[in-house]
């Protein structure tokens, strides 16, 4: 344990001296250890097999810091472990930078450290390399986290944004809309309370069965901000295709529906940290989507759309009364609404 | 201009305040607008005030004039194919 | 969800507009007062279902659109003040002042707090005795009664630290406004449900009785609103105008008393500046004077940088319901929800937003 005096983050343990080394012996390394970090050089060395490199970085700070089903530090590693796995990566190792506000309890920062570590150990990744910076009190909000990280992707894969056809199908790994909502429920100034838990979680597992179902899924994306809504219009836009939903497909937890009615939110748009959502040739989405189904994280899949010719570059949702409706971008943050 | 759900009050918590059920999310409201609630009644929940008590009756009223339509429009496909309308 | 997913089953949908096609022969033009059907119509497709004698148009029940630009210049100066929290509903975050939004004044420093309800505003003032802490009050009579229950409660918990910026608006008299205008020939009114929730269906019967135009109070779900609809067209049809309820589950004739009441005993009409109507007598409800001293224009003054015009922006004419949205020359090109111009492209239930976002400028209808 880090001595009582210190029980909070004061700048000392980011100045690089004594009581930075405190904190890396006595809270990173025996939480984060591996072969690799435990070397502590100036870079993390690793063996590579030849082939592609998936390589991305990514910084998390949310409000609250601690919420159902999760904390800024599952998110921070599921977050960049979801990121390589949806360009068809094996996530393999991760580096993590802390920012922290001075005066930061220790504790907090032990409970996150220990959720990373559990995060990468259910990801299957290493966290090889970090960093740690302390600002004064008032020039960052509690704590903020970057990470990056690198996947290994095998021979014959190639996924992305710009491959759906006409014809392929839509899949969505589970329910839509859980972590958004579970979040705004924590959130001061909104009293609403449900059962329903951030879904973040890392999605590796999930992506090397499909992928074991099928070499030829297209597109892979994680809909996190923006929502489902705002990932497709981005896919429909980079493949120069239509995307058409069906609404009555949409697997939706019953509370995000209530939590949605109430606040005035569409559930499309609302984030999710444990979801993807993959284009697959309609021959292969059978496979894909029972692949799926064996899985924790894809349990609830369902296909909830196809491609189509047209209009291009939109995306469009059939409602159950045959009547169609645009689903456009998300623009900003969804905020409550009264009318 | 104005959202509006129908929650269920699950507990009258104190004077003019009490928990509502929308499927399953539960939130505190003021029942300073309405009088006469009662735990178990439905209420349009507004800005986090009850605006008023869901009318029972008159719904169901609602819902049969919807039930006799749906049955007419069923008779109907069964009369003239599919077709019924563009 | 119960009184919610029985209005929106399918047989129920295809039922009423089968019963609309059977009795409609009269072109009938009717405006939905309230942007939160406008959103619902939209949103669900309803235009795509009805026959070619019916148009919806969208009228002016979308508060934040109706409210002037000087109005937001004035919350984001109050915003600006040193000890000052500003709390307002989500719906006002991103609608552009004459230079800026509350949005954009939150990212430069001022602290603007979204909340869902004055209770919600209430707590802020109890949890920061230092601070002033002013609600931006916005709406319609739906919405007014719970913030001049705020007002009653923050004398009654003596608090001094609670304000509120009242920009509230009465809907009947704007109607009135619209009628008189004479720029439009209306068949029928689809009255808002949840105004009527509180004001009841008396308020409406001029319309029908003095202007001869069918009105029918409505809810919102896909059901709720075919139903008044098909009520409309059925008055239409034979000629006999006058004032209906088809959300008897929502609405009583008489409204709410107690609502009533509260609103009445803070509030006071006062003129009301409408966007794109002007100044309409008696719509604006200001808050009396023994209520002075939670009324921040009485307590603090700001000085609120002239409000500038919006070039081009038809905001006006689509709130009058004189123009479709598809045809002002800024919709779709310098004026999307990414670009907001005007206020009907901000606000989530604008009808510009509505149109833009669910109905994509005619894309869905061609195929």
């Amino acid at each position: 344990m880090v001595k009582a005096k210190d029980d909070f983050i004061n700048l000392g343990h980011g100045s690089g001296g004594k009581l930075s080394a405190e904190l890396l012996g006595e809270v990173f390394l025996p939480a984060f250890k591996n072969t690799i970090l435990n070397h502590l050089d100036d870079s993390a060395v690793f063996e590579h097999h030849d082939g592609k490199l998936a390589f991305t970085t990514d910084t998390y700070v949310i409000d609250p810091i601690f919420f159902k089903g999760g904390d800024i530090g599952r998110l921070a590693v599921c977050g960049t472990v979801n990121d390589l796995a949806m360009s068809g990566a094996t996530p393999k190792y991760l580096s993590v930078a802390f920012l922290i506000e001075s005066g930061f309890p220790i504790k907090d920062l032990e409970r996150i450290v220990a959720s990373m570590a559990e995060a990468a150990h259910e990801a299957g990744v290493k966290i090889v390399t970090g960093d740690t910076k302390v600002v004064e009190a008032g020039s960052a909000d509690k704590i903020f986290i970057n990470t990056a990280g690198v996947g290994f992707i095998d021979e014959g894969i190639n996924i992305s944004s710009s491959q759906a056809k006409v014809k392929d199908l839509v899949i969505v790994s589970g329910s839509i809309g859980d972590h958004g909502i579970s979040i705004m429920s924590e959130r001061e100034g909104l009293h609403f309370e449900t059962d329903i838990a951030s879904d973040c979680a890392p999605l590796g597992g999930l992506v090397k069965k499909m992928l074991a179902a099928s070499k030829n899924i297209k597109v892979l994306r994680d809909p996190t901000r923006g929502g489902v809504a705002t990932v497709l219009s981005e896919i429909a836009a980079k493949s120069n295709v239509g995307i058409c939903l069906e609404e009555a497909n949409i697997p939706i937890k019953d509370q995000v529906k209530g939590a949605c009615e109430l606040l005035g939110l569409d559930p499309l748009y609302v984030a999710n940290e444990g979801k993807l959502l993959a284009i697959v040739p309609k021959s292969d989405a059978k496979a894909v989507l029972e692949a799926m189904r064996t899985t924790i994280e894809g349990r609830d899949a369902a296909i909830i759309g196809e491609v189509v010719e047209t209009p291009k570059k939109k995306v469009f949702m059939r409602t159950p009364f045959g009547t169609a409706r645009l689903i456009d971008l998300l623009v900003g943050e969804q905020l409550p609404r009264i009318c | 201009m104005c959202l509006a759900v129908p929650g269920k009050i699950t507990q009258i918590k104190e004077l003019d305040i009490a928990e509502v059920e929308v499927n399953g999310v539960k939130m505190e409201i003021g029942l300073h607008l309405i009088g006469g609630a009662k735990a178990g009644d439905y209420v349009l929940v507004h800005a986090g005030y009850a605006i008023s008590i869901v009318d029972e009756e008159s719904a169901k009223e609602t819902q049969e004039f919807l039930k006799e339509i749906e049955e007419l429009e069923a008779s109907l496909k069964l009369a003239f194919s599919d077709e019924t309308h563009r | 969800m119960k009184h919610i997913d029985e209005y929106r089953r399918p047989d129920s949908i295809k039922g009423l507009v089968a019963k609309i096609n059977e009795i409609s022969t009269k072109p009938a033009t009717i405006m939905e007062v309230c942007g939160t059907h406008t959103v619902s119509i939209s949103k669900n497709g309803l235009r795509q279902l009805l026959p070619r004698t019916i148009s919806l148009i969208s009228g002016p029940g979308c508060p934040v659109c109706v409210t002037g630009g000087s109005d937001i210049d004035t919350a984001i100066a109050y915003a600006q003040q040193k000890d000052v929290i500003l709390a307002t509903f989500g719906d006002m975050m991103k609608v552009p002042g004459s230079y800026q939004s509350l949005g954009d004044a939150k990212a430069s420093g001022a602290d603007v707090q979204v909340v869902y309800s004055t209770l919600d505003a209430l707590d802020l003032a109890v949890k920061n005795p230092d601070k002033k802490v002013i609600f931006y009050g916005v709406g319609f009579e739906t919405t007014a009664p719970t913030v001049a229950l705020s007002i009653l409660e923050a004398k009654r918990r003596g608090l001094k630290n609670y304000f509120v910026y009242s920009v509230h608006k009465v809907v009947p008299p704007a109607v009135a406004a619209l009628i008189s205008l004479g720029e439009l020939k209306l068949d029928g009114f689809l009255c808002p449900g949840h105004v009527s929730a509180i004001i009841g269906s008396r308020p409406y019967e001029f319309i029908a009785r003095d202007h001869g135009i069918p009105c029918v109070i409505a809810g919102f779900e896909p059901a709720d609103i075919l139903m008044a609809i098909y009520l409309i067209v059925k008055q239409v049809e034979e000629s006999s105008p006058k004032v209906e309820i088809a959300y008897g589950r929502g609405v009583k004739e008489e409204g709410s008393q107690r609502a009533l009441e509260v609103m009445d005993k803070v509030f006071e009409t006062a003129p009301g500046d409408w966007r794109g109507i002007g100044v309409i007598d008696g719509t604006a409800l200001a808050i009396r004077g023994e209520y002075g001293d939670f009324d921040i224009t009485k307590v603090m003054s700001v000085e609120v940088p002239e409000a500038r015009e919006i070039k081009g922006c038809e905001c006006g004419e689509i709130l009058r319901g004189v123009k479709l949205p598809f045809e002002c020359k800024l919709f779709g090109k310098a004026c999307t929800p990414r670009n907001p111009v005007g206020p009907c492209m901000v606000s989530s239930e604008g009808s510009c937003a509505a149109y833009y976002r669910y109905e994509g400028m005619g894309i869905l209808n061609d195929g």
